[in-house]
């Protein structure tokens, strides 16, 4: 790597009380940019020039005497799925190329009220649709680690961003695990929030029931300021929850001794032999740190593949409803409206995307929606019940993020269902809503990344982080 | 107990109304609800279905929803929205948002002035599509146009459907219903309720059977614009279906639409090609369920309705509650002021046919004092001047905005005479017609004209003939 | 121990994709037909579940009654709006003729 990586905490620090200048950490970045971008491609667009205006504002605030806010100068690059206003926001899908969003998102406003500067907006599986980012309509986001091999997926251009010091944080989204498996497969911290606590308004909708948004970053401090920064309820969401921002800074350093972490016997097998064995010795660490090991079973965890992959194209095939051509975005051409439709959406959209909107159309079709969407609305149920009885007896869950390493590009792209099986560990908690973290907690094959994922109930957060925190420490022993 | 038929075949009128509702701003964004504006002004990012927005319930639409079902005698239930998906150019997400099996009032009716309820299924909430104008073709329908323009100021508006059950048994009842439907919804301020503009309007579901038989396959008719369209629109329906039944066809259930101009419903579309809208509940909003002490603040500020005003008003004058001249005065909303007449002394049931017949131009606040009105009838009543000086003596007080009707009708020379004179009158006629006299003593009713005749010679006019008529038949005994 | 029918026919993938507004070539239909058969017979592992005591999850955080106040907040700029709209005419968003559509 051509510059070490810098934490959120210190940049911001350090550009308020004027030691650094916000200029020369953005030129670092960029120029890591410079460097290996056209390798990694993590970037549909970077915004330099926008970014360099911010940066010379921050200093000169810090200069005045003025605060210029808790994220001063630090450099977030943001998945292209989040409005930005004026700056194209395409999804990373043909529809949407070239479309510049009238306004920005409740997380984009956060942050620039915060001092951030952003450096531009990154790669994803169209529509957040995957979990390669081999989907993208712009091309693949390589691993800055191995370039031979992919990022992960949805976001993979944010947890690459991240990786490459292109950016000292990003933001992603994270529906079935977008966030948290790319975090896992390019060695770095990725967050999937509780339901309700970060704002989804200006978040591009992929499934409006799973989706959340949340941040990646080089340590878990970093990630609790961002994610404090972020989150909060907001009035133009209806699902957001009504209370503050989510803080967990101050119990980072609580270690885990009390704490009961959950083993889940009935886990899904078949993942990488070196995933099991890094996950192992991340409960023989923790047992050494003084938490106390609990075995629990959730037995309808190995049904939430197939809920997700009901669920999620189902609300995904209405919320993709409205790119039609008629208002923003790509039109082709047609005699009529409904002829303008289906070939507008036929070119506008890739094969993934496609199949999944007729997977949920059918899905909630007349004769069909009691069989499917239906069935999978219970099963969601069962899923939620089976962790609230777990939670009964353990503060955290710990499994692997990913079962395998990062694999190569092309690997899976033949094989959607391999490719969803990528999931397994981390879907459930999406249909839960629960909150859950990736920690990178040593190497797999090859020396690739292994994840370790700590799940927790519902606004647990401060005791997923206080967990999380402890396994970073314990990792880099 | 129906006795309307048309050549023995009875007629079944179902009927869907839609109304606008009178908030500032629309059902799940702060845009302005306004009519005709500028186009496409009234936007933001939910009003135009642009990606990442969503929707917030507007509090103020949900209390308009609720009065109107409660004025309905509907259940105030919890109640959730629903997604029903299609395409249509005016629909900016290709969805709209409504409530499908769990509406907000469920189970109440409407009672026409005659007294026959007409059952209401529900009332419930959902958003106004855009507006499109269609170019090229005849007459700016969509067949043979070249091409289509949207305006989304009206999209998002906030509605209540009101769906009637099949109660309604003839065109008048169905006019009846509207009518009365509109006076119920302009009381409690939910909306002005104007079909020639829209922010009414109505769907009728016609079938026709032979008495006895089960229900007939019923057609919906749209594109209905007053009420008296709709009375028209009906008969003409049933016609057309009897006529085919009796041919030895069947009617196809499908959608018509009603042509004002050449008085026929035509064919729309058939069933056959009607999307399957894939309800599912809106994962982005959450469950509405207003507490009973809201519930009861609602029903205790709602005016007092229509209903009930005229029986209050056929209470206090004597006249039929269904009568024309109680029904239009309550129409007109010029009930209190009749009741005002009445409590500064004036007889009620004579202002109610002074206001029936002289006040269609007054509004509900009639510029004319009650207390003016009722020394008019003062002066009527004692005999002091005739009907038709009354009348006369009325027009001038309207001209005015109000006056001294003893001034008025004494400046004109209206002093009636007094009943002395009157008496005096009688005698010196009876005197001069002893013949006319002992015929009209002996039951010749036609006699008493030439005595009449003698009198108002004699008097110029000025004498009431009806106090004259009186006063002979008094003395014939 | 797959299923030997289809769970979905190709018939039933062209309705799909006629209500989902996808103008698939014959030969993706069959290609999207095969896949999406596949992918339902793996999804089959719900078949057998017993749910009919079981109520649907359909919110991950039970809130009731988020509702806001009635006052006008700004509206977009119609100029910025209509500029990245794939065709206007007179203040208004064109489409072509609205033919075979349900309104």
């Amino acid at each position: 790597m051509t510059s070490a990586p810098v934490s959120v905490a210190g940049v911001a620090a350090a550009e308020r009380s004027g030691e650094a200048s916000a200029v020369e950490v953005l030129e670092r970045h960029l120029a890591a940019i410079d460097a290996r971008e056209s390798d990694v491609h993590a970037f549909n667009l970077v915004t330099a020039d926008s970014a360099r205006v911010t940066a010379e504002r921050v200093d000169a605030d810090v200069a005045a005497g003025r605060d210029p806010g808790p994220l001063a100068g630090v450099p977030i690059a943001l998945k292209d799925n989040l409005c930005t206003r004026g700056v194209p926001t395409t999804c990373s899908s043909r529809i949407l190329e070239g479309w510049r969003p009238p306004y920005d998102a409740t997380v984009v406003q956060r942050l620039a009220a915060a001092g951030a500067v952003f450096v531009g907006k990154t790669n994803l599986d169209e529509f957040a649709m995957g979990s390669s980012t081999e989907n993208s309509a712009f091309g693949v986001t390589r691993n800055p680690l191995d370039t031979s091999r992919v990022a992960g997926g949805s976001s993979g251009g944010s947890a690459a961003a991240v990786a490459a010091s292109f950016a000292a944080a990003s933001l992603g989204s994270d529906t079935g695990g977008s966030i948290r498996q790319p975090a896992a497969l390019c060695g770095v911290v990725g967050v999937k929030p509780t339901y309700g606590t970060v704002s989804r308004y200006g978040l591009v909708a992929f499934a409006s029931s799973l989706d959340q948004i949340g941040p990646f970053t080089n340590d878990v401090r970093d990630a609790s300021i961002l994610l404090e920064a972020i989150s909060g309820h907001d009035p133009l969401d209806s699902t957001s929850i009504p209370r503050g921002p989510v803080t967990t800074t101050d119990v980072l350093d609580r270690g885990v001794a009390g704490l009961r972490v959950g083993r889940i016997i009935d886990l899904p097998g078949g993942s990488d032999p070196e995933v099991e064995q890094r996950l192992a010795e991340a409960f023989d660490a923790l047992r050494a740190a003084g938490a106390t090991i609990v075995d629990v079973e959730l037995p309808s965890m190995k049904f939430g593949l197939t809920a997700y992959y009901l669920i999620a194209p189902a609300e995904a095939s209405s919320n993709l409803a409205r790119y039609d051509g008629v208002r923003y975005g790509m039109r082709v051409d047609a005699a009529d409206t409904n002829a303008m439709y289906g070939a507008t959406r036929v070119a506008g959209f890739g094969d993934e995307v496609k199949r999944r909107i007729m997977l949920g159309t059918y899905a909630l079709s007349a004769g069909y929606f009691d069989a499917y969407y239906g069935k999978a609305l219970k099963v969601r149920r069962l899923i939620h019940d089976d962790f609230d009885r777990a939670y009964a007896k353990a503060d955290v869950l710990l499994t692997p993020t990913s079962p395998v390493v990062a694999f190569p590009v092309g690997a899976k792209v033949d094989d959607p269902l391999s490719m969803y099986l990528c999931d397994v560990f981390t879907i459930p908690t999406n249909l839960a809503g629960h909150p859950a973290m990736s920690v990178p907690f040593g190497t797999g094959a090859d020396g690739l990344p292994v994840g370790v994922q700590v799940l927790a109930p519902t606004l647990g957060e401060p005791v997923m982080f206080q967990v999380a925190a402890e396994l970073e420490r314990l990792a880099t022993r | 107990m129906n006795d309307y038929t048309i050549d023995g075949w009875e007629i079944v009128v179902g009927l869907e109304v839609h109304v606008e509702l009178a908030t500032a701003t629309k059902l799940f964004s702060a845009s302005a609800n306004r009519f005709g504006d500028e186009p496409n002004i009234h936007i933001d990012p939910v009003t135009l279905g642009l990606p990442g927005a969503l929707p917030v319930l507007n509090r103020r639409a949900v209390e308009l929803a609720m009065r109107i079902g409660l004025a309905l005698e509907c259940t105030v239930q919890p109640c959730t929205f629903h997604r029903k998906n299609y395409f249509y150019p005016d629909m900016p997400k290709a969805y709209q948002i409504s409530q499908y099996d769990q509406p907000l009032n469920v189970d109440g009716w409407l009672e026409l002035p005659g007294g026959k309820r007409i059952g209401v299924e529900r009332a419930h909430l959902e958003e106004d599509t855009g507006k499109s104008t269609h170019v090229g073709g005849t007459g700016g329908r969509i067949h043979g146009s070249d091409h289509s323009l949207i305006d989304f100021n009206r999209a998002g508006v906030p509605l209540v459907e009101i769906v009637g059950r099949p109660d309604i048994a003839s065109p008048d009842e169905a006019k009846q219903y509207v009518t009365e439907l509109r006076q119920i919804l302009v009381a409690v301020g939910a909306s002005d309720a104007k079909m020639e503009e829209g922010s009414m309007r109505c769907d009728a579901n016609v079938s026709v059977r032979k008495p006895g038989d089960p229900l007939g396959t019923r057609c919906e008719i749209k594109n209905v614009n007053s009420v008296r369209s709709l009375g028209r629109a009906i008969e003409y329906e049933a016609r057309r279906q009897i006529a085919l039944i009796e041919a030895g066809e069947k009617v196809r259930q499908e959608t018509r639409h009603w042509d004002e101009t050449d008085g026929r419903t035509h064919t729309l579309r058939s069933k056959e090609d009607a999307d399957d809208y894939r309800y599912f509940l809106e994962p982005d909003l959450v469950p509405l369920a207003p507490d009973a002490a809201w519930v009861e603040a609602v029903r205790a500020a709602l005016p007092m309705l229509p209903r009930e005003r005229r029986r209050r008003l056929a209470e206090a004058t004597g006249a039929p509650a269904d009568g024309e001249a109680v029904l239009v005065v309550v129409e007109r909303g010029q009930d209190d002021y009749v009741l005002a007449v009445g409590a500064a002394g004036g007889d009620v049931a004579r202002a109610l046919v002074h206001v029936k017949e002289a006040y269609s131009e007054q509004g509900s606040t009639p510029s004319v004092p009650a207390a003016d009105l009722a020394g008019l009838i003062v002066l009527e009543k004692s005999g002091r001047v005739t009907a038709t000086q009354a009348k006369t003596v009325l027009a001038e007080l309207l001209a005015n905005g109000g006056g001294d009707a003893a001034a008025i009708a004494a400046a004109k020379g209206f002093e009636a005479m007094d009943l002395s004179a009157l008496e005096a009158l009688v005698d010196q006629a009876l005197a001069a017609q002893p013949d006319a006299w002992t015929k009209y003593c002996n039951g010749e009713e036609k006699a008493v004209g030439a005595i009449v005749g003698h009198i108002m010679k004699a008097s110029k006019g000025q004498a009431d003939g009806k106090a004259v008529s009186a006063i002979l038949q008094s003395r014939r005994g | 121990m797959a299923d030997s029918t289809p769970r979905i026919t190709p018939e039933a993938v062209a309705k799909v994709a006629r209500l989902a507004r996808l103008d698939l070539a014959e030969a993706d239909l069959a290609r999207f037909a095969e896949q999406l058969a596949g992918m339902l017979a793996h999804f089959a592992d719900i078949d057998a579940l017993d749910l009919s005591t079981v109520e649907p999850m359909t919110q991950p955080y039970p809130l009731v009654n988020v509702m806001r106040d009635d006052v006008v907040g700004t509206s977009l700029d119609r100029d910025e709006v209509l500029a990245a709209a794939p065709a206007a005419e007179d203040g208004r968003f064109r489409v072509p003729p609205i033919i075979g559509l349900e309104g």
